[in-house]
């Protein structure tokens, strides 16, 4: 698999290492009243989806930043791939407008 | 059907055109009283003990394709019991048991060979860790012994001893481990099974679950809808897939794919099944002759029932660093099939929230050795309510309430399970 890197161009995911559902941006507060409830889903419930899944991957063997991949996991097909922080960044700036990662 | 040796030469002469099928293809009655999802070991498992042992009756196993097309009829066939945590070894051991008595209990050959299980250690730590591991397997009834480098030679000679980098200080043996025939697992069950009255409906797929007032009562297929007063999920890969259609698409599962290979057929030279414990490389020798050998999972989610090629070269990389000997025999297939990896690495055998919905999965990639104590302990559960006494540790909220049971200490991330 070639993962489209936004700033180095194409790179084999060999070069990678892989964590997961990209939904582990979406880091509850961990000192609110409620964070038993919260990060019980956080750490151990995914979506699993069979098609499009957005997931994180870390350029460890490049320039060590984290990406969003966007892939489907049934064909391997990659849609493309944005850089994490820029999530991050577009999550907190609509975060009460509920924009998923 | 009978078989025998002159069976088959009375066959021979009449061109093979006495066999008839094992099992009845029926139609799909319109309500049974438990309904199990998947057509897998672990489904028609459930179902031949369900029938056979608790004495239920009107069952039926709804399979999308054909009985035993998915991680059944593609493993590597090990099977053994040397696990650590209480939770699991027990569990593993009953299985293993059950294993020893398959054939006389379903009369059916499934070539159940315990040639033993080596697990090779290479640092003191690992050693340690292996003996605490054979310990923990003893005091559960189970066999365990340690083998010093010299026992080890003199029973494994071709391993790369003194590999610079992973030298071969041991291993871990498990006598009563081996291989079975995995097909014949599948089709010893559902003989079984369908002798006992199951109904076994293939090329029919649930396309949803109807759940009134939180309680199922039956499923949409594609061939109709089938009431049942208790529904058992057991598709593995497909979990999520089929647990989303009764609203239950949040589960602490995610689906992996994980590649196998058979090489051309050798002459006899692997006694029993070794794995590399530097790396993840496990390899046996069927009957045919083929090396049977795997690895890690390819780590990252997948539906595909393939691999890409990263992960081949890992585990030849494990298979050279081992026995390099093996590094001049061709690979003649290569496949893969999706695990339901957990978020702990151990699997869950439990009711739902939903009244009549339970739930089998989270098998990782070790589900085939867990295929006899998986269906008994699972038909424990739809006939009686209660899990059985080995499988009580499986629950689906122990994520929730901090009891996972996670033999690697990998944390919450199923791709190093």
């Amino acid at each position: 698999m070639l993962i489209p890197h936004p700033l180095l161009g194409l790179r084999d995911a060999q070069e990678f290492s892989y964590l997961g559902d990209a939904s582990l941006l979406l880091r509850p507060d961990g000192m609110a009243e409620n964070a038993a409830e919260t990060f019980f889903p956080y750490v151990y419930l995914r979506e699993n989806p069979a098609g499009l899944h957005r997931e994180l991957w870390f350029h460890e063997q490049g320039d060590r930043s984290w990406l969003v991949v966007t892939r489907n996991t049934v064909t391997h097909e990659i849609l493309g791939a944005e850089l994490a922080g820029d999530v991050v960044a577009r999550n907190r700036a609509s975060r009460d407008g509920g924009d998923l990662a | 059907m009978r078989y025998s040796a002159f069976r088959v030469l009375q066959e021979a002469l009449r061109g093979h055109k006495g066999w008839r099928p094992l099992w009845r293809d029926p139609e799909p009655q319109a309500a049974y009283d438990t309904v199990i999802v998947g057509g897998g070991g672990h489904g028609l498992a459930t179902a031949y003990y369900l029938a056979n042992t608790f004495k239920q009756s009107r069952i039926a196993v709804l399979e999308k394709g054909w009985l035993g097309s998915g991680n059944i009829g593609r493993n590597t066939t090990i099977i053994r019991s040397n696990y650590l945590l209480p939770g699991n070894e027990p569990f593993y051991e009953f299985s293993m048991k059950l294993w020893e008595n398959l054939e006389q209990e379903f009369n059916f050959n499934a070539m159940v060979s315990q040639r033993g299980v080596v697990n090779l250690f290479h640092t003191d730590g690992q050693r340690d860790a292996y003996r605490r591991r054979g310990n923990a397997a003893i005091l559960a009834g189970a066999d365990a012994e340690l083998l010093e480098r010299d026992a080890l030679r003199a029973m494994i000679p071709f391993l790369n001893f003194d590999n610079a980098r992973f030298p071969v200080k041991g291993g871990l043996l498990q006598r009563r481990g081996g291989t079975a025939r995995h097909d014949g697992v599948a089709w010893g069950y559902a003989r079984g099974a369908d002798r006992a009255g199951v109904d076994l409906i293939q090329n029919c797929e649930v396309t949803g679950f109807r759940i009134e007032n939180g309680t199922v009562k039956g499923v949409e297929t594609s061939r109709g809808f089938i009431g049942a007063k208790k529904v058992g999920v057991a598709v593995a890969g497909s979990t999520s897939r089929v647990m989303a259609q009764a609203g239950m698409g949040q589960l602490p599962i995610e689906s992996h794919v994980l590649q196998a290979f058979v090489s051309e057929g050798l002459k006899p030279t692997i006694p029993g099944v070794i794995t590399f414990g530097a790396g993840h490389f496990y390899i046996s020798q069927s009957d045919k002759g083929g090396l049977v050998f795997g690895g890690d999972i390819d780590g990252y989610n997948s539906y595909a029932q393939r691999g890409n090629l990263p992960t081949v070269e890992d585990v030849a990389e494990g298979g050279m660093a081992v026995m390099p000997m093996i590094g001049r025999a061709r690979l003649l297939r290569m496949w893969g099939g999706i695990m339901d990896m957990s978020m702990d690495g151990s699997p869950i055998i439990d009711r739902t929230p939903i009244d009549g919905l339970y739930l089998n999965s989270g098998w990782c990639y070790g589900g085939f050795k867990a295929t006899p104590a998986s269906g008994y302990a699972f038909a424990h559960l739809l006939a009686t309510d209660r899990p059985h006494e080995t499988a009580g540790a499986y629950r689906l909220d122990r994520f929730q309430r901090g009891t996972v049971i996670d033999e690697k200490g990998a944390g919450a991330q199923p791709n190093l399970h």
